[in-house]
């Protein structure tokens, strides 16, 4: 149930965010460090989202072979310019395969 | 476009899944948050076993960049009313890339419009079909599904990444902040942590 809630407050937060854009005044936008604040903190916070998901489990630092070579899979197939879905699955495919590989 | 997005609604399905979301639960997300990467935010943290409220306010966070989105579409649409209302959720990264491409205005609305209606089926769609499959392969570890959430932010982080050394440097700093605090806060709280590293860099 408090799953549910979780959900419910992220779809309503985010409509609110999308609904708030459309509605809000333009000098809102034209504020240099509300743009700049937009801008920064998506790659702040996705940066984390990836180190957190690869490199801890919970609550703790763990650093797993198979989820890191993964990632670095996915790493070699951007530099590759492969398309997005080439990208996922290079990812999942080679972080089986070392799980397999390492039991 | 239609087949990126739907290739990553099916890896959101199965995500949410290896997360331990039921399947209800990955399609209410796709079809009233409708916006990916705060939904692979919250499903990322849910898995992680992360408090919940630390979890949400992170994928509320990344989600506030659909209010400069739309900030910059509202002269475009000119939407007013109910029509506001509706149009409101179609603000997304693709949609707002498709909008702002446009010539005319006229344009720019029907791309709005069509590329709206047309990826919200899709990504739908594949989220069902992404929660269902991953449902029946049973452990999604095995088939290395727990690293497909991290290599899709990374996918959607990496254009910034090659265009500028500053963004570099800030995702550099918000993974060793967040790993730096992960064994001293509970989960999910080291993410939001990582958005103070943004601060740093807005005040010098």
């Amino acid at each position: 149930m408090t799953l549910w809630w979780a959900i419910a407050a992220l779809c309503a937060g985010c409509y609110a965010l999308k609904l708030a854009g459309l509605a809000a005044p333009r000098r809102v936008l034209e504020h240099p460090v509300v743009s700049r604040f937009a801008e920064l903190v998506p790659v702040a916070l996705l940066a984390a989202l990836i180190a957190v998901q690869v490199f801890t489990e919970e609550g703790a630092l763990r650093f797993d072979p198979a989820r890191t070579a993964g990632l670095g899979a996915a790493v070699v197939a951007l530099l590759l310019r492969a398309p997005f879905l080439v990208t996922l699955a290079a990812a999942a495919v080679v972080t089986a395969l070392v799980r397999y590989f390492l039991g | 476009m239609g087949v990126a997005v739907g290739l990553s609604g099916v890896a959101f399905g199965a995500a949410a899944i290896t997360a331990g979301l039921s399947v209800p639960q990955a399609c209410v997300l796709s079809l009233l948050t409708f916006t990916g990467a705060s939904q692979f935010a919250l499903t990322g943290a849910v898995g992680a076993g992360g408090d919940l409220v630390a979890a949400t306010l992170g994928a509320l966070l990344l989600g506030g960049r659909n209010t400069l989105y739309g900030l910059r579409l509202a002269d475009l649409l000119r939407v007013r009313g109910p029509r506001r209302l509706l149009a409101a959720h179609g603000v997304i990264d693709e949609s707002t890339a498709v909008t702002l491409a446009q010539p005319t205005p006229e344009a720019a609305r029907t791309g709005f419009t069509t590329t709206f209606a047309s990826l919200y089926l899709t990504w739908n769609l594949t989220t069902l079909a992404g929660a269902y499959g991953a449902s029946a392969l049973g452990d999604p570890g095995v088939f290395g599904l727990d690293v497909v959430g991290p290599a899709a932010f990374l996918a959607i982080l990496w254009p910034r990444l090659a265009a500028s050394a500053e963004l570099r440097r800030l995702a550099v700093a918000g993974a060793a902040v967040a790993l730096c605090a992960t064994p001293f806060l509970p989960s999910g709280v080291p993410v939001l942590l990582a958005a103070g590293a943004v601060l740093v860099v807005m005040v010098r």
